[in-house]
């Protein structure tokens, strides 16, 4: 197959089978980009992931867009984060023009409880497969916990966590504290 | 023109964007507000949809309105202009990274930036956590017996086993527990709707 369809496809896959945003996306992009296209690895997956973070624009279509220039310039790019968004244009045309008090349907309320459910579980696996390439001695647990209580306890922006971190890291790696473990 | 203008608003909203879909949320209701494309209650229809249907939040809501807007053309020219700009940025960064991968200092930033990743990807774990197995209203009115949501909190054990300690459904794809899942708040009614 075209690589370049491959690409939209597998995107589109992943487009069509997050529920509940950016985050939601990342049990779908192992599944699919890490484990079976291996197109990326999962600490490749984070770098995305954090610098999306900072850069204007949907997490979801960045990460794409990033996966896809990595593998194949401009143009893997554009059939990547076109992918992410093929779904939702489909599907939400279809429901803007037919289906009218679709979020109020009880059906539609009731699966989507028991969705976000499932989303809880699948993001904690996720984490728990990034912990184990992200953590990979003391400070950098120390900065996950740093990172993880400003985002749940502050209102700090994500931008000022991440580039902190950023800085951080820079700090640690170019002293040599990273020899503390 | 109501296509360019389109195109162009959802540029604008794409580009000042920072941090994902619910932060477009103001810049649509400022947009409501200048143009009249929408009501302030579409709007408030287009976050409830855009959240109840797969795809990133911020795509729906740009297709959502788009269309209210224009129709079909208007859903993908709305879309194409939230995805176009910004793109192009992401597109010239992965070009720097890449040329600068084996700087130290890129080296350093990535160190950094791998755990406040997992960070807030655990911290964004947990808000949906709340959301979803604690029924926050009876929490803030002090009635502890109806605090935890029991059908939620099983549900979310059920599938951890499923997808961690059961050998023959653990390598399943997520899609299969999103379809299970989906079935089950229907039957036991999760939502109580």
């Amino acid at each position: 197959m075209n690589e370049y369809l491959d690409m939209f496809l597998t995107f589109a896959r992943i487009g069509g089978l997050t529920f509940g945003g950016g985050y939601a996306m990342l049990p779908m992009l192992q599944k699919e980009v890490v484990e079976r296209k291996q197109w990326a690895t999962q600490e490749e997956i984070m770098d995305y992931y954090a610098i999306g973070q900072c850069l204007p624009g949907l997490i979801a279509v960045n990460t794409g867009a990033f996966i896809g220039q990595k593998r194949k310039g401009t143009l893997g790019g554009l059939a990547c984060a076109f992918g992410v968004a093929f779904p939702s244009l489909v599907i939400i045309t279809i429901i803007a023009a037919f289906i009218g008090g679709f979020a109020d349907m009880a059906v539609v309320k009731n699966a989507f409880a028991g969705i976000r459910v499932c989303v809880v579980v699948l993001i904690a696996n996720a984490v728990a497969k990034l912990w184990k390439k992200a953590i990979v001695d003391k400070m950098a647990l120390l900065l996950f916990a740093c990172v993880f209580l400003a985002a749940t306890y502050t209102s700090a922006s994500p931008i000022l966590i991440v580039v902190l971190a950023a800085v951080a890291g820079i700090i640690i790696q170019t002293m040599g504290v990273k020899q503390a473990k | 023109m109501i296509y360019l203008r389109l195109f162009f608003e959802f540029a604008k909203i794409g580009l000042f964007t920072v941090g994902g879909g619910m932060a477009c949320v103001p810049f649509l209701l400022s947009l409501s507000q200048r143009t009249g494309w929408y009501s302030q209650a579409q709007l408030l229809d287009m976050i409830a949809i855009s959240e109840s249907t797969p795809g990133p939040i911020g795509i729906n809501m740009a297709t959502f309105t788009g269309y209210i807007t224009a129709g079909i053309p208007g859903a993908i020219i709305a879309t194409a202009g939230i995805v176009i700009p910004t793109v192009t940025v992401v597109i010239i960064i992965a070009r720097f990274l890449e040329a600068f991968a084996e700087n130290k200092y890129v080296k350093g930033a990535m160190y950094g930036l791998r755990p406040a990743s997992t960070g807030l990807i655990a911290s964004a774990g947990i808000s949906v956590a709340i959301l979803s197995l604690v029924n926050v209203d009876a929490f803030k009115a002090h009635e502890w017996l109806n605090v935890v949501q029991p059908k939620a909190i099983i549900l979310a054990a059920i599938l951890w086993v499923l997808t961690n300690k059961v050998k023959k459904t653990k390598s399943l794809h997520p899609v299969f527990f999103i379809a299970a899942a989906a079935v089950v708040g229907i039957v036991f009614r999760f939502a109580g709707a």
